[in-house]
Order: C-alpha cells, then structure tokens, then sequence
C-alpha cells in the first residue's frame, strides 16, 4: 500500500454549487463534477494509512448447527491481526430493524445460504480470504424450511426460530400476518351480486436490487474508545442505533459519516458490514474497510420478498368490480428485516387503485432458511400490483371490455376510500393517467423490409430476421405510498446556516439524509436558494452530527427531509428579517429574501443580505413531522396508515420472438402524477430508472434458490437490463398539488417499479396468447417446453 | 513484483504487487487512481472501463503484470490538463446522466472509445457500444442523451476546427 498517495477521505468534504436555480428548475448535480472525474469518494475507496481488510466466514448451508469454530489456523497466518467469532462481540448479539432477530455473527447454528459466522482482518483482501478458507467450522447439517407448505407446518418440519429464541417471535414460522376486511367482506350475499368471477394463482420470483457499488466502508477506532464509520448506507442514525449495543459503546461514541453510494434501492436498509468493520476494528485498534465482492453482496443484503399470490375478483355484467378475495404469502427468509411493514404496505395496497366495496385479505410474511428478504423500491406493492393487474386483464377478456376502459371504470379518485377505510384527500388521477399513456403516440410498426435486425428480440445474437416476431401491447397502473406508515412517528432534521463567503450570502445546508443518487442534495441546494434568495448553497457531508433524517426509503425524502430544510429555510429567513426589522424598525409585513437581497414587495429592495448579515451567520435547525398516521387494525385493517398516495400507469409494446421465446421491449411509456416536479429532469430520471427495474422483474431478474441454495450470485448469472434491453422510456409527468406536502409534491421513485411490470407481462400476452402467471417471465414459458 | 506502466501519461510503479492482483486493484489502492469501479470483477458491469494501449479493456481482468510497459488511460485521464471537464464527461453532467454515478467511469470510457472511432453513431450503435456496461440507476435513458449530446457537439467542435 505504501505508493498510494491519497486518501479517499479527503472527498468528504463540503461541496459548494451555484446556480440560479430555484424549485422547478434543473440545476446540474453538485456531486455530478466529482463523479464525472473519478474523484467522488464512494464508501469503496476510503483509504487510511495503515488500514486492514476485513472478510467475513459465510455459511454454505441453508440450515444447520454449528458444532464447533476452530480459528487457530486462521489466526497463525502471517498478515492476519485478527479472528473473531460471536463469542468476542462485546454487547448485545443480535439486532434487527423491527425485530432483534438476527445475530452479527451466527451462534450455534446458521439459518440461511451465506449467514456470516466468522471475521478475519489482514493486510491485503487476498491474505483475509486465504485465511477465512482457513477457519474450519464442523456442521450438523439439516433439511431447510423453503416452502409455504413446510414453513407452515412446524411440528413436522421444525421452527426456523425455535418459539424461546426471542420475545416478539409470532407464531410457528409466520413472521408476521395482516388482515383486512372492507365492506361486507366476502360472503355468499356478496358473491351472488356478481355476474363475473375471476381467480388466478400468481408467482413472483425473489429480485435483487443489484446496486453497483458494493457494500462497503471504513471503520475508524478513535482515542475515545468510539468508533468511528464511513459508511455507504440508507439511514445512518439507524444503522448507529443497532451498531451501539453489539459493539457495547453508548449511541455517541459511534459517530457515522455518509461515504459516496452507489445505488441503494432498498438494498442498504439493513446492516452489512458496518458491525463487522466496527468490531474487527475495536479488536485490532487499526482501521479496517471492507468491500464486498459481487458473490457477498448477493449474500450480504436482503433481497424482494418473492410472492405466491391468489386473487378472485367478481364483477358486474357493465364491469363494475363487486369484490375481491386476495391472499399474499411473502417469503420473509431467515430473518425478519422490514418484513413486517412489507406486510402492512401489501395488505393495504394490495387491491390498487380501484374502488372495490367489498373485501377480504390476508398477507402474511414467513420465516424460511432462504435468504432474507426486507426493503426494494416498491416494497410490497410490486408484487400485488402484478396480481391485481394481471386480474383486470382477465376479467376484461371475461366480459368482452377493453382493459384499459374496465381499469378506468373502476379507477379510485379524490374524496375515494382505500379498503383500509382511509380517505384520499389529496388528487388521484388514476384514469387520467391512464388515458394519457393510451393516448401517446405509438412506436411505428414493424418494418420488416427495413430493420436493423440489431433491434429485434436477441438483438446482437443475430437469432432471427423477423421471422416468428409478434408485436404485443399492454396497460397496468400501481398504487404506492410515500413514507413510513402505520403509526411510525415518520421524521427528518435539517440545520441550514446563513453567512457571508467572499462578499456573497451563501447558505449552507446540513442534514444526515444518505444520497443514493436519486439527487436529494441538488434538490436541497434549490430550496435553500428558493427560501433563501441566494444562488451559493453548500452541502455539507451527511452525518450523525445532526439529527436523524429518517431513511432515504419509501419515496419519502424530498418530502421529508426537503420539507426539513424548507422549515430551517424558513426560519433562517425569518431571523434574518427580524434583524433587519429591530436594525431598520421596518414595520412592512411583506418581506422577502430575493436576489440576495431583502425586498417588500409594494417598495422593492430594502438591504442587501450582506450588509444585513455583517460578519454574523444565522444557524437554525429544524425538524419536519408528516401528519400523524395510525396502525392498521390487526383483525379489519382498518385505520389512517398513509400519509400519502402516489401513482403512476405505463403502457408497454414488445416484440416477442414466439419461436425462441425472446422477449424484446420496443417501448416502455409511464405517465406519473408527481404532485409538483421540484426538479424535473431528476424526476424524469427516477421514473425511467423505476421503470427499467420494473422491467428487470418482469422478464430477467431472479435470484434462483434451490433447497435454500442461491444458484446465480454473480453479475453471470443474474441479469439486469442493459442499455439494449431498456428502450425509450417516454414519460407524461402530470402535476396536481398535494394540499398536505411541502411545495405539494409527491414522492416520485418507487411508482414506476410498482406499476410498470404488469404492462410488459400483458404486452407479452397479448402477443403470444399464453397465461404468463410468473415473473420474470422466461423463454421456456413462451415456448411451452418448461 | 514491481511493475511499472504510464497512467494517463504519467509513469508510475508499484511495488510488492502480487501475482493475481488485477490492474483494477493496482490502479485503485496502489498508484491513487480509485476513478476505476469495481462492481463485479468478472468483465460483467463494465465500471472498471480503462484505456490499455488505446483499447476500452475491463480493468478487473487484466493481471498487472500484463501492463507492464504499456499505457493505461482511465477516466481521471479525461479530465483537460487544465483541470476543464473533456468533452464527454461535461455531456454526461449536462444531460442528467449521472445519478449514483458508480457505472459512470466506466460509461465515460467507453463512450470515449465509441466516439474516437464513430463521431455520429446510431442509436443502435451507441446501444451495441455501451452494453457491457450496467448502469442500474438511469434507465440509459439520460445516458443515451448524454451520448447524442456528446457527439453533436463533438461534430460541431470538429467542424469549428475545419
């Protein structure tokens, strides 16, 4: 290491943008020169003198005991300053989002594929994974729990957690349950209102979120005993609050500092490596990063919950839906994760957007020895809406109407009830949408006779010259929700600072939210310049330094902690005018910060900031609440559980090769209601990226998992889209005020990976003719020789 | 070993360099050039997208011992001498292109590459270019934006230079 001569942490830094653009403008990225030079310092390159690697043991069992852990070879290799296993955590072993179910490293046996059993630190990445290959773990093999049928029969095949190991443990292998019921529910007097009824079983696979930068960071031990972290991750202060107790230090003595992400979608919700690097630094008294390999980061986060599904809808001759019979079962994995709130989100928006009367649901979560699953965008409500909408498809057929006129009949709006019972008190333009996604104009048809054949199903694979291609389109349309629900007390902090720099006001914006790459901090730099009248915004580097800035999850940021930084604004700007008024005993009442000045609206400018301001800074910091939401009752699903609502619709057109059941999307359209576009070319971004997910799920991604086993935990193996299998992504963005949210937006990133898979599936159907029941769909399920 | 190439026009050396180290590794935690990503080190996402000799090759699939010698270019060898963004890097900024920026480097490589040799690609030719790169962030749709920009204006660069 000694050549290398700088240290990735020097990129942790302020990062200063000017720009004259307020909200509703497109500013460039603030980060966005730092990227493009290959200088940002993303968690994988922090770099101290003298650091360590770290590497963690991972179990190549689903399911066994741990008979014994011999690390005394590991130890005596030369390089290596450290082998821990459970035995040298020095708190609490075990932490958890909502359920301290998982121990930081396995304890007398190990539960899922790739579970962490032992820690080495070495001087080279390549000493650590010799050694690790060292560590000689006798195992008691045993047959896994992977199925419904098994995970729901404990006195055969066993508890994945035995009912003792922990306190909030529910019952058998169910982790958690949601019920619901609405109107009359489903009864024999209901059913008979019905002239049409429609089941279907459906399957979702298990999708990984596959961001590109790998987990990864550097943990720091310092003079007081704390450590500590640089860290790529979603929500720091959480990540602090499950560290502190394992690591047996008070909350204030694990001080975390936001490194570069590379992509998060959910992915970096729950703990990686941050225990690990935390303790082997603690142990070693050295910096130590860690930095997964693509195989451990299949193994180290949790993935979609994959789903088996059953729907029965009924309807009227006319199309109108009488009821719905629905039953989620959510494969939880080994540990529980945000399994309980995936439960909550699918149960509540398991029934889209539509206007059912009456129903009856049940969503559960189940404990299995397969991988884990939590948190990816759209949480939940991806896999109903492939089932709910695969349903309006089929029941259009049934009665002889176009899909998209039978969704549009039923389309819930403004003033609507959810089956949870909650009022919608804000716009929700299902139908509209829907109508301009069918109204944008259509690819041109196929051209056989003057195609580039690189465009067709196979592309560059040269598998056909047009022969076979059927050209299917198809609808879909999503609910999701925005924020954490369910009575979860959803909050963020902003501290926003005024000075003069260099003879110019400059404000400077610090919260802890993590940047993923979705652009909160170039969202932040244009409120600031909007409350604040200035054009220099600074950033400073997220931290546990300020107060928690909740998740950067659940679509909720811009919301949350914009709306923090607009309260700090605010108030900056208040204090900043109250100055003014005892220096100038203004008495007007309608002053503005404006162009770096103080202005009345009747009689223009008053001061300019920097006179004002003189060598003071203001330094505000704010905190910003949404309404208060309720939990779900546990028997109806009742209650007040969202804050808010977002949709959006696409339409999909694909080209199917029926021969080799190769699927080929010609065009991908999404029209999305996104309140107000605080930055509209990062909006567009975000519902094209949620739409290429979508996309992946629907005919590509799948973490196969045989007998607990993952088969394909590499970029080999499991395939996301690539620029030739994404198409032009149009998209209509519509803008109608929430009353409730700041500014009126509406949370944007999660909407699109709802809604857009069912469109490509009922593309794909409609070309071929086949059911397509599963997702992704794969070639063998076109060519019927699965 | 030590093993000595030019990085972006500088010479370097590395020493105590291991057998089965990666030029992605040497590049990144020996000589200071972390620009390289590494998000898979099996040639699939394309983030670790360098120059050798004048040729868009993984850097996590060449050993270093192979550049023995020869010249890699990376994208910090994009950037002007003056410290100026180059021509692709400001198009990829200016387009919305960047989101997490992960696979960027690699992209701004091999957009690099694909302009040098095709001024005015097709769409399909920029979609046959770029797709051994994975972006999970964008939906290539800014990235495809990014690359038209980049090569319009290129051809008007070129024409001003006539």
């Amino acid at each position: 290491m000694s050549t290398r001569t700088i240290q990735g942490q020097k990129n942790l830094q302020d990062i200063t943008t000017g720009s004259k653009d307020g909200i509703g403008g497109s500013p460039l990225r603030p980060d966005g020169t730092l990227k493009v030079k290959g200088e940002f310092a993303y968690s994988s390159d922090m770099w101290h003198e003298d650091m360590l690697w770290g590497m963690a043991l991972r179990s190549p069992h689903p399911r066994a005991n741990i008979l014994s852990v011999d690390i005394s070879e590991a130890l005596r290799t030369p390089g290596v300053y450290a082998v821990l296993t459970h035995e040298d955590i020095p708190g609490t072993k075990f932490y958890g989002l909502e359920i301290q179910d998982q121990p930081a490293l396995a304890i007398d046996k190990v539960r899922y594929h790739g579970e962490a059993i032992a820690l080495v630190a070495a001087d080279h990445p390549e000493t650590a994974r010799r050694a690790v290959k060292k560590i000689k773990v006798e195992y008691e093999v045993l047959t896994p729990i992977t199925t419904e049928e098994q995970a729901l029969n404990p006195e055969v095949h066993g508890y994945v957690h035995e009912p003792h190991e922990y306190k909030s443990h529910g019952s058998g292998n169910i982790c958690h349950s949601q019920r619901l019921v609405f109107g009359q529910g489903v009864t024999d007097e209901v059913k008979a209102l019905a002239d049409v009824v429609v089941k279907g079983e459906y399957e979702v696979g298990m999708q990984d979120q596959a961001f590109l930068g790998p987990e990864s960071g550097l943990a720091v031990p310092a003079e007081d005993g704390g450590i500590d972290l640089y860290v790529a991750t979603q929500w720091l202060h959480v990540d602090r609050q499950q560290m502190a107790p394992v690591l047996g230090l008070p909350e204030e003595k694990v001080r975390l500092t936001l490194a570069g992400v590379g992509g998060a979608f959910g992915g970096r919700e729950d703990l990686s490596m941050q225990i690990h690097a935390s303790l082997l630094a603690q142990r070693t008294g050295k910096p130590v990063k860690i930095v997964y390999a693509r195989d451990e980061s299949f193994f180290g986060h949790v993935h979609r919950h994959p789903a088996k599904m059953s729907y029965e809808h009924g309807a009227t001759r006319d199309g109108k839906l009488v009821y719905s019979d629905v039953r989620l079962v959510l494969d939880g994995g080994a540990y529980a994760s945000a399994s309980p709130a995936v439960v909550g989100n699918a149960a509540s928006l398991g029934n889209g957007p539509y206007n059912i009367p009456n129903v009856r649901m049940e969503a559960i979560a189940l404990y299995t020895n397969n991988p884990s699953c939590g948190a990816m965008r759209g949480f939940g409500a991806v896999q109903a809406c492939f089932g709910y909408e695969t349903q309006m498809d089929r029941l259009a057929a049934e009665l002889g109407m176009d899909p998209v006129e039978l969704r549009q009949l039923n389309a819930m709006s403004e003033g609507d009830r959810l089956p949870t019972g909650q009022q919608i008190d804000s716009p929700a333009p299902v139908a509209e949408l829907l109508r301009r996604v069918k109204d944008m104009p259509l690819p041109p048809p196929l051209d056989l006779a003057n195609l580039d054949i690189r465009e067709l199903p196979g592309a560059l694979s040269n598998t056909s010259h047009g022969e076979g291609i059927v050209r299917g389109i198809g609808y879909s349309v999503g609910i999701k929700n925005v924020g954490f629900s369910e009575g979860f007390d959803d909050y963020s902090t902003a501290r926003v600072r005024l000075e003069v720099i260099g003879g110019e006001p400059v404000a400077m914006v610090h919260t802890a939210m993590a940047e993923v790459g979705q652009g909160g901090i170039t969202v932040h730099a244009q409120i600031a310049r909007t409350e604040l009248g200035v054009e220099q915004v600074t950033i400073h580097p997220a931290n546990t330094e300020v107060g928690s800035a909740g998740s950067t999850s659940a679509s909720r940021q811009t919301y949350m902690t914009g709306g923090a930084v607009k309260l700090a604004a605010e108030a900056v700007k208040q204090a900043l005018i109250e100055k003014g008024r005892k220096r100038y005993g203004w008495t007007q009442t309608d002053l503005d910060l404006v162009g770096g000045k103080v202005v009345s609206a009747a009689q223009g400018s008053l001061v300019s900031m920097v006179d004002l301001l003189g060598d003071e800074a203001i330094d505000l910091t704010r905190e910003h609440h949404h309404r208060p939401t309720e939990a779900f009752d546990k028997v109806t699903g009742q209650g007040f559980g969202h804050v808010q609502y977002t949709f959006c619709a696409n339409r999909a057109v694909v080209d199917v090769d029926v021969e080799l059941g190769l699927v080929k999307v010609v065009e991908l359209t999404a029209a999305q209601d996104v309140g107000k576009a605080l930055n509209p070319l990062s909006v567009v971004g975000q519902i094209q990226g949620g739409c290429t997910q979508a996309l992946g799920l629907a005919v590509m991604e799948e973490i196969i998992v045989k007998d607990g086993k993952v088969r394909n935990a590499s970029f080999t193996d499991y395939l996301i889209p690539t620029i030739l299998d994404v198409p032009p992504i149009p998209v209509d963005v519509l803008e109608l005020p929430d009353p409730n949210a700041p500014y009126g937006l509406r949370g944007v990133g999660e909407a699109p990976t709802v809604s857009a898979t069912p469109s490509i599936v009922a593309a794909i159907r409609q070309a071929t003719g086949i059911a397509l029941n599963r997702i992704p769909v794969r070639p063998e399920h076109i060519t019927g020789t699965l | 070993m030590r093993v000595t190439f030019t990085a972006n026009g500088k010479p370097v050396e590395a020493d105590d360099v291991w057998e089965g180290e990666s030029l992605l590794y040497v590049l990144r935690e020996r000589v200071g050039l972390p620009g390289s990503k590494n998000a898979c080190e099996q040639g699939e996402c394309g983030s670790c997208t360098v120059y050798l000799d004048g040729t868009p090759v993984c850097s996590c699939l060449v050993a270093a011992g192979q550049v023995q010698d020869r010249e890699v270019r990376t994208v910090e060898g994009l950037t002007e001498e003056s410290g100026e963004l180059g021509l692709v890097q400001q198009s990829f900024i200016d387009a919305g292109a960047v989101q997490c920026g992960f696979c960027t480097p690699g992209l701004l490589v091999q957009t690099d590459a694909l302009l040098e040799r095709s001024p005015q690609p097709s769409d399909t030719d920029i979609r046959e270019a770029l797709s051994g790169n994975l972006c999970r962030c964008t939906g290539y749709e800014k990235i495809m934006d990014a690359v038209r920009l980049a090569s319009a204006r290129k051809c008007q660069k070129a024409g001003a230079a006539e």
